[in-house]
Formats: structure tokens, sequence, C-alpha cells
């Protein structure tokens, strides 16, 4: 049987995530997916 | 009452999917001119599993970002993609998998045909639930991260040789709508169509196999399932061990052993069903449980 971690450790996990999402959008990966997403992804498709 | 209860939940779960499904993918112009969605919204991810290229989405693919992220020319980390579903992992767990993912709607509307169910034995289910680890580890991080081609691109490996998502939402109906892509089909086409096709064959008998063993978001999102802040608990004095909950669990959970268990997608049919409410949801307990 497992205990599961305490609640804190999960919030500083959940935080460690969020600055983690803000600092790949501050170094423009969220334009990189934008770039992508905006163009027919020919992969996707299945052309290749 | 606990069946009444359990209708109404399944009625208002469908509709939630349906409506989220929409909601996402409302660029309806693009079903009638073989177009995209251009637009900003497009540098968000959708926390679940909607290909970026299907006529109608308005947002991202958050796995197929993140293969884009990795399979550039300079080799990057997606801290973004990885930190925002690592968020919602942390937050939810598979909630989203039950809730919010336009593909487990499709598929759970064709296990609603009429015909024998297949309960796959335990001995065969277990080894290929790891399926999905080996998709997002292999085909979503490794493989595009590493690989290059001659001329230094990468590929976005699950997308392009795995994802029957794409071939739904996007691959069909662009290649009905589209003479010119219809004419560059070849044999990458055929193979993820068969995927395509088998997943779907697959769907009528058994309950959401692509989430089952397939899909590396829903893979993504157990990783996180024992420390999310939303949990299950289970109240062992209330239980009276009838086994509704096992039987109700169409992912073929046991919550009163699991109760947060990696496959889980937390649709709640078991807390809806459980007579005598033994079971819970929960978002910060109040005091230690055990669980499993």
């Amino acid at each position: 049987m497992k205990k599961t971690l305490p609640t804190y450790v999960t919030l500083i996990l959940l935080l460690l995530a969020i600055v983690s999402c803000i600092f790949g959008i501050s170094r423009g990966e969220a334009s990189t997916v934008g770039k992508k997403a905006t163009s027919i992804c020919m992969e996707c498709i299945g052309i290749g | 009452m606990a069946d009444n209860g359990l209708k109404k939940h399944k009625i208002i779960r469908k509709s939630i999917q349906a409506g989220w499904g929409i909601l996402t993918n409302g660029y309806f112009k693009g079903f009638l001119t073989a177009s995209i969605y251009k637009g900003p919204l497009k540098n968000f991810c959708i926390p679940g599993m909607n290909c970026y290229s299907c006529p109608g989405a308005l947002g991202a693919c958050p796995i197929g970002a993140m293969q884009s992220i990795f399979d550039g020319r300079k080799r990057k980390f997606a801290f973004y993609v990885v930190g925002y579903l690592a968020a919602i992992g942390l937050l939810v767990g598979r909630l989203i998998c039950g809730w919010l993912c336009l593909f487990g709607l499709i598929e759970e509307l064709l296990y609603m045909i009429p015909t024998p169910k297949i309960r796959i034995p335990e001995k065969v289910d277990r080894p290929l639930r790891y399926l999905k680890y080996v998709f997002l580890f292999l085909f979503v991080f490794a493989l595009p991260f590493f690989y290059r081609t001659s001329l230094g691109t990468g590929d976005p490996f699950f997308c392009k040789y795995i994802c029957p998502v794409g071939t739904l939402e996007a691959g069909l109906p662009l290649v009905l709508l589209d003479k010119s892509i219809r004419s560059a089909l070849g044999a990458l086409f055929n193979w993820k169509l068969t995927i395509l096709i088998a997943c779907i064959l697959a769907s009528i008998f058994i309950y959401r196999p692509f989430c089952k063993y397939m899909c590396p978001l829903g893979a993504f999102y157990s990783l996180f399932q024992k420390v999310s802040l939303l949990k299950m608990s289970f109240d062992e004095n209330a239980c009276v061990n009838c086994g509704t909950c096992s039987r109700t669990c169409k992912m073929n959970v046991n919550p009163i052993k699991s109760p947060n268990s990696a496959e889980c997608i937390r649709c709640g049919e078991c807390v809806k069903a459980c007579p005598k409410s033994a079971l819970k949801f929960n978002v910060i307990e109040k005091k230690k449980k055990v669980l499993t």
C-alpha cells in the first residue's frame, strides 16, 4: 500500500509546471506552436 | 435512485464532451472551404487530443505542439507544452480524458452501437496498457527530439506514423474537400487510414481502445494521477462490497483497490453508481487516507 504525496509537494510541482510554461512562452515556443498549427500539417493528414 | 443519478450523469458528461468538441472546433468555415483557422488562438493548446489541421480546430493539439518544438532544426525542450500539460495533470489527473476529449467521445459513441462487447482478459490487457507509454516516450519525445534527416529537420513521429485522430479530424475532411491533397495520397495515408479503421472497429466492441492502449496524452496525464490535487477517495466503512463500482467501470478499474489508478479517466460513473456513496472526489484531502 502506498501513501499519497503531501499536498504541498503537489503544489510545488504545480508551481514548477507553471514556471516551465511561462519560461517556454517567454522564449517563443507558443509562436513556434502557432506557426506549425496555422499551416496544414501534411504529416498529420498522412501525406508526409 | 443510483440508476437515475447515473443516467443523468452520463447525459451531462456526454453533453459537456460534445459541447467542448463543438466549441474547440468552431471554425465551421474551414469545413466549407477546405482551409484551417490561422488566428492567434492557435498559439494555445487544447487540453485534449484534437488535431490542429482539423478544418474546424481553433487551438493546437498538445501532442503535435510538443513534437513541433522537439523536431525543429535547433533541438529544444518543449517547456511550454510540457509545463502546460503537467499543470493540468497536477490539477486534475486524467479528468480531461473523461470530460474534454472529442476523440474519446467518438469512441464512446461507437461503443454504444448495440453489439456483443469484448472485455480483454487481464493477462493481455495489462501489458497492452503500457503501449501508450511507449508511444509517449518513443514517438512523442525521443524520436522527434533525436532523429534528424539529412536536411537537418526532424519528424513528428506520432502524428506522421500513428495518430488516428489526425487522420479522422484532418486527413479525411481535407482529402474529401481538396483535390490537390487527394492527388498526393500514397502509402503513408493508407497506413494511417488502416490504423484509424482498426481503432473505429475496435471501439465498437471495446470501450475506448485508443485511450486504453495508444493515447500518449492519456499516458502523460496518468503520470500525475496519484499526485493530482483532484483525487478519488474510498470510504471502506461505508462500502458494502457489492461490486457495483468495478462493474460500472468500463476502463476496467477496480475503484476499491485503486481509486486513483493511472487507467481511471475520472468520468465519475463509479461515484454516481455507488449505492452507499463510498467513493468521492476530493480536491484537497482533509485528513490522510491510504490510497493505492
